[in-house]
Parts: structure tokens; sequence; C-alpha cells
């Protein structure tokens, strides 16, 4: 097989142009054109980055959960939901990286500590850990068939289990700000040009995401042909071995 | 449908005294996890080479040697399952999932609180706790509902790719993260029944609540998720 094969689509090949001019608008637009905060000087511009990173690990875990719960109820058992869940979740995960390693710096620089024992942290770290399990799940062997029901059925596991931990944990203890842009009665203001960073942050972070999820989807499915094919070549070679 | 439930009683109830009777007659509860558990409350001794932090933080340990012993008694329960190809013979034959599911949750939790009961006569002993006699209904009661849960989710996580390679090792990243509300409820729950650090005994029985929401939720899930999961 001496065919190139790639992940890339005229479509595709548009929304990373158009990702990547996002994220360079962001990167001026968070690190230059934004304001400083007056409490907290330069290092409110890590929200940038840590707030939209969450928000695309929620969505990206969020998708694992629909695709596996689609794979799962239809009939057809159709293995691109299966590719979908996975590729959400690798995706997740690294995006819960990236904003639990943001957060850590911005908790050093504004509360002087990398890591404090508070409800939502301990809970993000927690899924953290339970995705990592699920994409080991995945790789446990086997065929594909019973890959996808087994990191379906981890996948809607994990559904259930993080709001016990997330409530649990909440009981445990509770001290991280309350999200300030929902609440009308917090005391944080974000200036008009700093709300349309984030927004901004937001959108191009979604955008990325999507981008990764298509060419990972795309990336699973070569990787599971590539499989299928070097089965069918080993029993090709065992069939010509006992012919001759 | 009230058949089908007969039914999956009764295997529930054939599957538990099957796990129960190999038990009965390897003695690995006994012989194995029972010394794993005890060494693992010695080395927490080791570790926190204090009396008064021992008797401080004796229900973490508790709950955390009850944790880790699972782990071993978890792994061993679905060893006994794939080792001859019996839990594909039991799914070929036809029997009803929940039944299963059920069974080898009853057989878990009767190990485990045998293996609880140790745990608090050794914490006893070793990290001299004294309840009250009110103290000892809290940490009975908490043991029990505590139990239930572990028992659900741990057959649950361990009938998750039950027969693929590797899947000793994945166990404890699945199950500890899933366990941990159990170690966070039993844990304030014990410290109430035990009077750790000042706590009083009437602080506990919230936690125990959330230890029963545990138990319910992943018995209902467990019986509805437990069929699809193991059929390959």
């Amino acid at each position: 097989m001496t065919t190139t094969q790639t992940t890339a689509t005229p479509a595709t090949q548009k929304l990373g142009i158009a990702t990547t001019l996002a994220l360079i608008f962001l990167l001026f637009s968070g690190l230059i054109f934004s304001a400083e905060d007056v409490v907290q000087g330069s290092t409110v511009r890590i929200m940038y980055v840590h707030v939209p990173s969450i928000w695309v690990a929620y969505l990206a875990f969020a998708l694992t959960a629909i695709c596996s719960a689609v794979y799962l109820s239809n009939r057809s058992r159709s293995l691109i939901w299966d590719r979908f869940a996975g590729a959400a979740a690798e995706i997740g995960v690294l995006f819960v990286a990236v904003s639990l390693v943001t957060g850590s710096l911005w908790g050093r620089l504004t509360w002087g500590t990398f890591w404090v024992w508070d409800a939502r942290l301990t809970s993000t770290a927690f899924l953290f850990i339970t995705y990592v399990g699920y994409l080991a799940v995945r790789r446990l062997g086997g065929t594909f068939r019973q890959r996808a029901r087994r990191s379906a059925v981890m996948a809607l596991l994990a559904v259930l289990e993080i709001p016990l931990v997330h409530f649990s944990v909440n009981l445990w203890r509770t001290l991280h700000q309350k999200a300030s842009i929902a609440d009308p009665n917090a005391k944080v203001k974000l200036d008009g040009f700093m709300l349309f960073t984030l927004f901004w942050g937001l959108i191009s972070f979604t955008m990325l995401f999507v981008w990764l999820l298509i060419h990972r989807q795309r990336l699973m499915a070569l990787e599971d042909a590539v499989q299928d094919q070097g089965l069918d070549l080993a029993i090709q070679q065992r069939r010509t071995e006992a012919g001759r | 449908m009230t058949s089908r439930m007969q039914t999956a009683r009764r295997v529930s109830v054939a599957v538990a005294r099957k796990d129960l009777r190999i038990e009965w007659n390897s003695k690995v509860l006994l012989n194995q996890v029972a010394p794993f558990s005890l060494v693992i409350m010695i080395m927490f001794a080791f570790a926190l080479d204090n009396e008064g932090i021992l008797q401080r933080v004796a229900p973490g340990l508790l709950w955390l040697a009850t944790l880790f012993s699972m782990l071993v008694i978890v792994q061993r329960s679905f060893a006994v399952e794939t080792a001859d190809g019996a839990l594909d013979a039991l799914r070929v034959a036809g029997t009803e999932p929940v039944g299963i599911f059920i069974g080898k949750s009853l057989a878990l939790m009767v190990q485990l609180f045998a293996l609880e009961l140790m745990l608090l006569a050794i914490a006893l002993v070793l990290y001299t706790v004294e309840p009250t006699a009110m103290g000892y209904a809290e940490t009975f009661a908490t043991m029990a509902v505590a139990t239930i849960g572990l028992g659900f989710v741990g057959t649950l996580y361990g009938g998750l790719g039950a027969g693929a390679r590797g899947r000793e090792t994945l166990l404890p990243l699945l199950l500890l993260p899933a366990v941990a509300p159990v170690l966070i409820g039993a844990t304030r729950a014990t410290e109430a029944a035990f009077g750790s650090g000042g706590a009083q005994s009437s602080e506990g029985w919230p936690w125990i609540g959330l230890l029963a929401v545990f138990a319910g939720v992943f018995g209902a899930v467990g019986a509805l998720a437990f069929g699809p999961m193991i059929e390959e």
C-alpha cells in the first residue's frame, strides 16, 4: 500500500485556518489589547486560557457521554459513534490537564499556593482521573465492538460518578470562588473588552476542539483500518505458508 | 415479568452461595486478604509514628485499608468467573444478568463486612480507639450501608472488561475514584462515631445518608448496566 491518506478535507482545512486566525487574535487580545485587572494585574490574563479549556473539556465529556449513549441505544451499533466518543474524551483529558495546570499557576499567583483542597479543584482532578481511566479502558484490547461496548458503559458510569463525587467533595469542603460572571451579585466585574476576550477565547477554543475532534476521529478510523488490514495480511501469509 | 424477577432472585442466591462456597473452600479471604489488611494497618502506624495522630486519623485508615483490600477481593471475584470461561457459560445459558450482578454483589458484601469487622477490632487494639455504645451503633450502621454501596460498585467495575488482558492493573484506577464518595462519607461518619477530633456522634448520620444514596444509585445502575457490560 503506497497510497497517501490524509485526514484533511477542504472543509477541515478551512476550519483549521479559521481556528488558527482566531487563536492568533486571542493571543493579541488576551496579552496586549485587554486591560489589566485592578486587583490581580496581568495574572488575570491566565483566565483567557483557563476558562475556555475547562469549557472545552466539559463539552468534550458531554459529547463522549452522548455518543456512547447513541452507540448503545442504536440498533446498528455504528462504530463511528464509538470513535467520536473516544476522540472527544482524549481531547477532553488534554484540556482538563491544561485547565488544571493553568489553574494551579494562577492559584500560585493569587492564592499563594499551587493547590488547595477545595471542592471544585478536587472534583476537577477526579474528572481528569476518571477519563484517564476511560482512555485506559479503550486500550484494553479485544475487538472493536468489545472496545466500543466497554468504553460506552464506562463513559455512562463516569457521567453517574462525577456528580456523586462532586456532591460529596462539595460537602467535604468549599473555598473556590463562585462562578463570578453568572452571579449578578458578584463583586468581580469584568470590563467590556475583558468579557469580549473571554468569549472570544470560548469561541476559538471550541473551534479548535471541533477541528481536533474531526481529525482525531478520522485518524482513529484509519488506525482501525490498519489493524484490520494487519489481521487480513497475517491470515493471508498463514494461508500462503500452508499452501506451500 | 414477575417470573423474570423470581428467576433473577433465584440466580442471585445461587451465585452468591457459589461465590461464598468457593471462598469457604479456598480461604483466600482468611489466608491472604485478612493478613494483607493487617499489614496495611501496621504500616500506617509505621508511617504515622504518633499515637495521638493515629487515634485522630483511625477512621480514615480503617476505610483506606478496607478499600485496598476490596481491590484484591474484587479481582479475585472476577478471576474466578473468567478463569474457565464460567461467565461465558452463564451468559450462554441465558442467566439473568441482574441475578448475576446481585449475587456477586451479595457475596462481595458478606466478605467485605467480615473484613471490616476485623479491621475495626484491629483499630480498637492498635490505634486505641474507644467508641461509646452509641458510637458502636453508628459504626455498625456506617459499615452496613457503606458495604452495600461498595459491593455494588465493586461488582460493577470488576465486571467491566472482565477477561481482558491487563484488566487487573486497570481496576484500581477505575474503582478508587468511583468509591471516593464512600471514603469521604464513611470516614466522616466513623469519625463522629469514634469521637475523633472532638466530633459529635450526631454529626455522623447525614454522612450515612450520603452512603445510602450512593448504594441506591449504584445498585439501580448496576442492575441496568451489568447485562450490556458482560455481553461481549
